[in-house]
């Protein structure tokens, strides 16, 4: 191997880059199972008591399901508008459709605080509680942009002749979408359920404003972090939460591929 | 069989196609030939039910089309991208259309095991379609269209994705095929070969009407107007003075030709004013020097482009505005007529054509 300077200089970023970036995130786990209630070196010892703590929190239990109800709600809807959306959008020509992909994508580009406010605003104008169901509301707008993103480049690499040989072959329009349309977009549609299910359980702005008593697990964390003694549990309940990720996001790819894989007969 | 009467299609402003009749009769295998945008395939998507008429109707079979669609139609479709099910075998692909009949499991098998035998994929049910060549490919297609035993075929550009080579083989085959089967097969396609090759008849279109619809060799022996001759094959159109009728002849003094007759076919209507006499160069044959036919002409050889099978030679003919095209054989030696050699050449006086526009 070559040891040119630029070759050095090269290493040091990439060393410093990763540290950098995720360091913090292994301290995490680290300190979880320390021994101290101060994240702080040196560690005092192991111990499982911060994970202990958290089996009888019922408030962070119910947190927990908030957010999974949500994500799921949030990422299935987003998905499901996603495909009528991203079809719209690559098989039709009509009248206003730069203008409705659009705004499809605007509330990528809005600051999230304001849409926050908005929603907020216009939630308690028509006279609506805030609840889950207004949280999963805002989760849908934030989260359509990325499935309907994911979603027409699904389509784009779909052949609009598939649909129509399977009506051809006698299917009814329910069939030709069960059989082959699904099918071929499943890739797709994964990646789109998981994309926008990591950004509903992370999400905290829009979650804070609208979840009244309700809150999900990004909010009832915050919560926390004004008590000092808790910090600890938090520190747990994060290091499951990237366990948990990392499990997801690896059997979703592994998924992903495979039907990707059986897409190209390999 | 297949009953189209004054079918339009506009598209907004545009006119796709525009007072289409056509009768396709049961077992024929007719081709809509035509360059591209001329609205062959929105015609053959209208049969399919893929699209509907903005007016006019199709019926199949003595029964109205209209408002029935695809699936529920007697025909079905090859299309021009094969639309392989991408995760489906072979096998599951040709059972498509099957799983939704009430069969039998062994009737299934059975049927999709013909289909495969006839179009010679057997023992590849279990590949998937990202496996198979593009030939193999467009049997896997053919195979699924005709497992479901349509009254008529319908064929999108079946060949245009294959090689040369390949695509001369497909075209006997499929030909076979329509033969031993005896259904209806109306292919779409724009290379005039193919279709005079493949077709019992022919429909060429332009613009969204069709031109002339008639036999391979009638189309291309007796073509209607100046724009089908030109789309099928060579034709040299010639400079000609005083047209008029005589009798049964249509008679015009052609530039180095002399005064030639033609007879008008059948109760035809012919303006002279409008009409253009023509012959194709394989018409024009090259004379040795001991050679004398009845029928002569001198020219001067432009230019010459080499086919392999044959060549093609630009002459300039004393009288004629614009040089003629003539076919040479490879029999005039290895090298042929050198560019610039004087060359006399012989036609047969029923070689001409006389095309109303």
């Amino acid at each position: 191997m070559s040891t040119s300077p630029a070759r050095k200089i090269l290493w040091a970023y990439v060393v410093l880059y990763i540290v950098i970036l995720y360091f913090p995130v292994v301290l995490l786990p680290i300190f979880s199972f320390n021994d101290s209630a101060t994240p702080t070196f040196p560690l005092k010892g192991f111990t499982f008591k911060w994970y202990e703590g958290l089996i009888g929190n019922e408030t962070m239990l119910k947190a927990a399901r908030n957010s999974l109800i949500v994500g799921s709600v949030a990422s299935v809807g987003s998905t499901i508008l996603g495909i009528c959306a991203a079809r719209a959008i690559t098989r039709y020509r009509f009248r206003g459709k730069s203008a409705a992909s659009g705004l499809i994508m605007a509330p990528l580009f809005l600051p999230e605080i304001i849409i926050a406010i908005s929603l907020l605003v216009v939630l308690l104008g028509i006279g609506a509680n805030l609840s889950l169901t207004t949280v999963m509301l805002g989760h849908l707008l934030i989260c359509l942009p990325y499935s309907v993103t994911v979603l027409v480049s699904g389509f784009e690499g779909f052949d609009p002749s598939l649909e129509e040989a399977a009506q051809d072959l006698g299917a009814k329009p329910l069939r030709v979408l069960r059989l082959v349309t699904l099918p071929i977009l499943a890739p797709a549609i994964l990646s789109s359920l998981l994309v926008a299910f990591t950004i509903s359980l992370d999400e905290f702005i829009l979650a804070f404003f609208l979840s009244g008593s309700e809150p999900t697990l990004p909010v009832y964390i915050w919560g926390q972090l004004r008590f000092a003694a808790k910090l600890p549990n938090v520190l747990a309940l994060g290091s499951l939460l990237i366990a948990a990720s990392l499990i997801l996001l690896t059997t979703a790819e592994i998924m992903r591929r495979r039907a990707e894989r059986r897409l190209a007969g390999r | 069989m297949i009953n189209i009467s004054n079918v339009g299609r506009r598209y907004g402003t545009f006119v796709a196609l525009e007072d289409i009749d056509l009768q396709i009769k049961a077992g024929e295998f007719f081709s809509l030939l035509g360059p591209s945008g001329c609205g062959k395939t929105t015609l053959l998507r209208l049969i399919g039910g893929f699209d509907v008429p903005s007016s006019g109707s199709i019926s199949i079979d003595g029964a109205p089309m209209s408002g029935v669609p695809a699936n529920h139609r007697p025909t079905n479709m090859v299309f021009q991208s094969y639309a392989i099910f991408p995760h489906l075998n072979v096998a599951e692909n040709v059972a498509f259309g099957l799983n939704i009949l009430n069969l039998t499991k062994a009737e299934k098998q059975a049927r999709v095991d013909e289909a495969l035998s006839r179009v010679r994929l057997v023992g590849l049910g279990s590949r998937m379609g990202s496996q198979l060549s593009g030939g193999q490919r467009q049997r896997v297609a053919l195979a699924r269209a005709l497992v479901m035993k349509p009254k008529v075929l319908l064929l999108d550009e079946p060949l245009s994705a294959l090689d040369k080579k390949l695509r001369e083989e497909m075209q006997v085959e499929l030909r076979q095929l329509q033969q031993d089967i005896g259904i209806t097969f109306v292919l779409v396609t724009h290379d005039q070969y193919e279709a005079l090759a493949m077709s019992d008849r022919i429909a060429v279109m332009f613009d969204g009407k069709i031109a002339q619809i008639a036999k391979p060799q009638e189309i291309y022996q007796n073509p209607t107007s100046r724009r089908v001759a030109d789309f099928l094959g060579g034709m040299n159109f010639l400079e000609t003075a005083n047209m008029r009728l005589l009798g049964e002849n249509v008679v015009a003094d052609v530039a180095g030709f002399g005064t030639i007759a033609n007879k008008r076919r059948g109760d035809e209507m012919i303006d002279p004013a409008k009409a253009t006499l023509g012959i194709r160069p394989e018409r024009l044959r090259i004379q040795w020097e001991d050679e004398k036919a009845k029928n002569e002409i001198s020219g001067k050889v432009l230019s010459r482009h080499y086919f392999g099978e044959v060549t093609n030679l630009v002459v300039q003919v004393e009288g004629q505005p614009r040089p003629l095209s003539v076919v040479e054989t490879n029999d005039f030696g290895a090298d042929g007529i050198p560019v610039g050699s004087l060359v006399r050449i012989a036609y047969d006086e029923d070689a001409f054509v006389l095309m109303k526009e």
